[in-house]
């Protein structure tokens, strides 16, 4: 039955010319190459729960008198975007469980992306041949953040009524085009004609979702056509992948890690509130809350408009004003300057070869020190966001803890690019430095001597170096032990050997 | 010594030179395999009690608690499980494959670009005038293709980075439409105000103050604007627009709970602290025969934060 079905469909659409190299394309096993799954994988449950939302959501800002589960605002005028929400919150069965899971998700998919992100860069994965898959990338970052923030400006509370005013701002801001630009999105100035929520929203479950599934598919499709790269384990080489074939290994533990993802966020969304914009109102114009932060990944832009000391250009009937430098161009820069830093770094070593061993950060020490230090700023900045709030909590004066932020901004860099390299050059004396060590076991014998035994690394695995073995061989091999077992049974290959059954 | 290792170990061959299926390459990573099974079996079990503890979870119209804690530690079960099978119940490998440069060789470059070029050439030779005609069409269809799909999504900015919806003679109004009067607000009060046209109006909301009794001249030429101690601003910070909404009556200073531009209110909202570059605009008020409130005048500058074509004034 299955026999037939599968001839069926392969006479048709040759499933088995070139699917056998799927079946055995090669995943080196190296915790860090997680990282981007957990990226694709909070990204399917962004993409699951939001269509969920999407079957509630009202987007729109017309104002209704609210009568819902939520008793406090009960004959007040909100938006039918606030109510929507508040109805997936109260009333929606499992709707709160599901809102609380997509914000985690978009959190989560972004933190993953940047730590990826991390990973590529310190171990030098963006090398040719990479280099365009490294800018598909940070375009998916770039994308990923833009999705968040409308994603949060939906609901139209007062914390994201803020955000989305700050936006505007932010469009307004840009030299030539930027009035223009700004009424045109909202539709007039600020706060529009009623059309932002409306817009934010097919933007923000259509054409970004869209944009990303397309660089996604990209992303992994020249994944595929690169194969993976690898750390410098036995047997490794520039000329060959090691690791665990897709079927069945692979297949097994990257499902499990999409369970292990989806689980967390379950759980995060049941127990770890997140945007509670019950308490937050609706948003109104003038009204505006105290210590409002963005969420994290806006958090550096936040600091950013927050550090920036009061400089405007003037020019001849027209100007550049403040928040133009600390949000259009930093974050231009930023992402330019990301893009193109496979091409910075090629100019500037002049090593032009391809490369599919990835560096150990400690080799590349300026590579590190310059991520480091790079990676500080903006750290520095996110910190920056939260001034009002940590003014308040360590009883300090804002003047003093902006001023600290703004020196911290320049000095934590100029300080951590040495520090990151000594550290990496030090390291480089100590080749068995960063390796894993196995504890030992002191065990007495009957005759009452002492000696020391390594302990098993996990309880009945076995640590032993092995050589790898081609993975396009097995099929001789499967004719070779169905050769020698006489009876045309492949028992050996791929499967649990009979002492072990 | 536990962390010195040999060199790695070959899988067996056989007279062919075939790898043989009693390599250790093909066994399984655990050594124990029943007792990670019995492990497995476990999770396996735990999800499956997960899972249908949120069924009923969700037909109990249980909380979000429960509902999340039921299926997260199902998944979470289900997955520890998978992840165990995986890394301890299958061929520990490692195993290869070969791998081929990404360039491709002059040969290959050669035959793509000669097929591209001459076949190209063949398409368009002596055919010009019907390419320049082509692109002329396309162009044109880029160019009118913008106009719905920028230009109608909203009005030209015109005037409205400009002007308020205050006039001259606006009384200032709260937002439950009512005239403010003398007397409505204590000194060391605060008050959000719109004129009676645009209540509610996110360009045109002004904070009005009360900090003393008796007239304050913020600027020379501003003698009349803030009669017996009452003083409005506009309300949208200078520098990304939030409402400036805090009033902080022992300094005499409104506070950006954005990003915490200070504006000292006797200096005419002059910032003195973070990143607003300049002072909120200050309605001009007067006080008429029956006690109320109203502007002088609309603003005399554009409100708000800063955008191109505003001009150099500070």
């Amino acid at each position: 039955m299955i026999d037939n079905l599968f001839n069926w469909i392969d006479d048709r659409l040759a499933i088995s010319r070139g699917g056998r190299h799927l079946l055995n394309k090669i995943f080196p096993d190296h915790w860090s190459f997680m990282l981007g799954e957990i990226a694709l994988y909070s990204f399917i449950v962004l993409l699951l729960t939001g269509i969920f939302l999407t079957l509630y959501f009202v987007p729109s800002e017309s104002s209704i008198v609210y009568h819902g589960a939520y008793l406090p605002i009960d004959g007040q005028h909100v938006s039918q975007a606030f109510a929507s929400t508040l109805d997936i919150t109260f009333s929606v069965r499992g709707g709160l469980l599901i809102r609380q899971m997509h914000h985690w998700a978009a959190n989560i998919f972004i933190g993953s992306a940047v730590v990826h992100l991390l990973r590529i860069f310190f171990t030098g994965g963006f090398r040719r041949p990479r280099e365009v898959n490294w800018i598909v990338g940070a375009n998916l970052l770039i994308l990923g953040i833009f999705n968040g923030f409308l994603g949060y400006s939906l609901p139209d509370d007062l914390v994201s009524g803020t955000g989305i005013r700050i936006a505007f701002s932010i469009l307004e801001s840009v030299p030539f085009a930027g009035s223009y630009l700004a009424t045109f999105l909202f539709g007039g100035n600020f706060p529009g004609n009623g059309a932002i929520i409306p817009r934010f929203f097919i933007i923000q479950v259509l054409i970004l979702p869209l944009a990303i599934l397309g660089l996604l598919s990209a992303h992994l499709g020249m994944l595929v056509r690169h194969k993976h790269t690898q750390f410098k384990t036995p047997g490794a080489r520039e000329d060959n992948v090691v690791g665990t074939p897709l079927w069945p290994t692979f297949m097994t533990k990257t499902l499990a890690f999409f369970f292990l993802t989806t689980g967390i966020t379950v759980l995060l969304g049941a127990v770890a509130q997140i945007n509670p914009i019950w308490q937050y109102g609706q948003y109104y114009p003038w009204k505006v809350s105290y210590a409002v932060q963005p969420d994290w990944y806006m958090g550096w832009l936040d600091g950013a408009l927050r550090v920036m000391p009061s400089w405007e250009i003037h020019l001849p009937g027209h100007m550049i004003p403040n928040v133009f430098f600390p949000a259009v161009l930093l974050p231009g820069i930023t992402f330019t300057v990301l893009m193109m830093y496979p091409f910075i770094e090629e100019r500037l070593t002049g090593n032009v070869a391809e490369h599919h061993l990835l560096d150990r950060p400690r080799d590349r020490p300026v590579r590190t020190a310059f991520g480091c230090a790079v990676f500080a700023f903006y750290f520095v900045l996110f910190g920056a966001s939260a001034t009002d709030v940590l003014a308040n909590y360590l009883n300090l004066s804002l003047n003093f803890v902006l001023w600290t932020f703004r020196i911290l901004c320049i000095v934590v860099p100029i300080v951590v690019f040495p520090v990151a390299y000594k550290i990496c050059k030090e390291l480089e004396g100590v080749p068995e430095g960063g390796k894993r060590k196995v504890h030992n076991l002191i065990v007495r014998d009957p005759a009452g001597g002492y000696s020391t035994i390594p302990a098993e690394e996990y309880p009945g695995y076995e640590s032993i170096e092995l050589e790898p073995v081609d993975v396009e061989k097995v099929e001789s091999l499967t004719a070779a032990a169905a050769a020698k077992n006489g009876d045309g049974r492949t028992e050996g290959v791929y499967e649990i050997p009979r002492e072990y059954r | 010594m536990s962390d010195e290792q040999g060199p790695p170990v070959a899988p067996e061959r056989d007279a062919e030179g075939l790898v043989s299926p009693d390599s250790p390459q093909f066994q399984v990573a655990a050594k124990h395999p029943q007792r990670v099974e019995r492990t497995t079996a476990v999770l396996f079990l735990a999800s499956l009690v997960g899972f249908v503890g949120f069924g009923i979870a969700y037909t109990q119209n249980g909380s979000t608690q429960w509902l999340g804690l039921t299926i997260g530690l199902g998944m979470l079960a289900f997955g520890f499980a998978m992840a165990a099978w995986g890394k301890f119940l299958m061929p520990r490998g490692p195993f290869e494959e070969p791998r081929a440069p990404m360039a491709t060789t002059k040969e290959e470059k050669e035959a793509f670009v000669s097929d591209f070029a001459t076949r190209g050439k063949v398409a368009v030779e002596r055919r010009s005038f019907l390419v320049k005609l082509m692109g002329a069409a396309a162009a044109i269809l880029g160019i009118v293709a913008a106009f719905p799909l920028i230009r109608s999504l909203g009005p030209l900015p015109g005037k409205s980075f400009y002007k308020t919806a205050w006039r001259k003679g606006s009384y200032l109004t709260t937002i439950d439409n009512r005239r403010v009067k003398v007397g409505d607000v204590e000194v060391g009060g605060v008050l959000t105000v719109f004129p009676e046209s645009d209540v509610g109006g996110a360009i045109s909301q002004t904070i009005l103050v009360r900090p003393q009794t008796t007239a304050i001249v913020t600027k020379p030429g501003r003698e009349s604007w803030a009669p017996q101690g009452y003083i409005a601003f506009s309300k949208v910070c200078t520098h990304a627009g939030c409402p400036v909404g805090l009033y902080e009556e022992q300094v005499q200073q409104l506070l950006c709970p954005c990003h915490q531009s200070l504006f000292d209110i006797y200096a005419g909202a002059e910032p003195i602290f973070g990143p607003a570059p300049r002072p909120l605009a200050q309605l001009p008020l007067f006080i008429d025969s029956s006690g109320y409130l109203r502007a002088q005048a609309g603003y005399d500058e554009p409100v708000g934060p800063g955008f191109w074509e505003r001009g150099g004034t500070t």
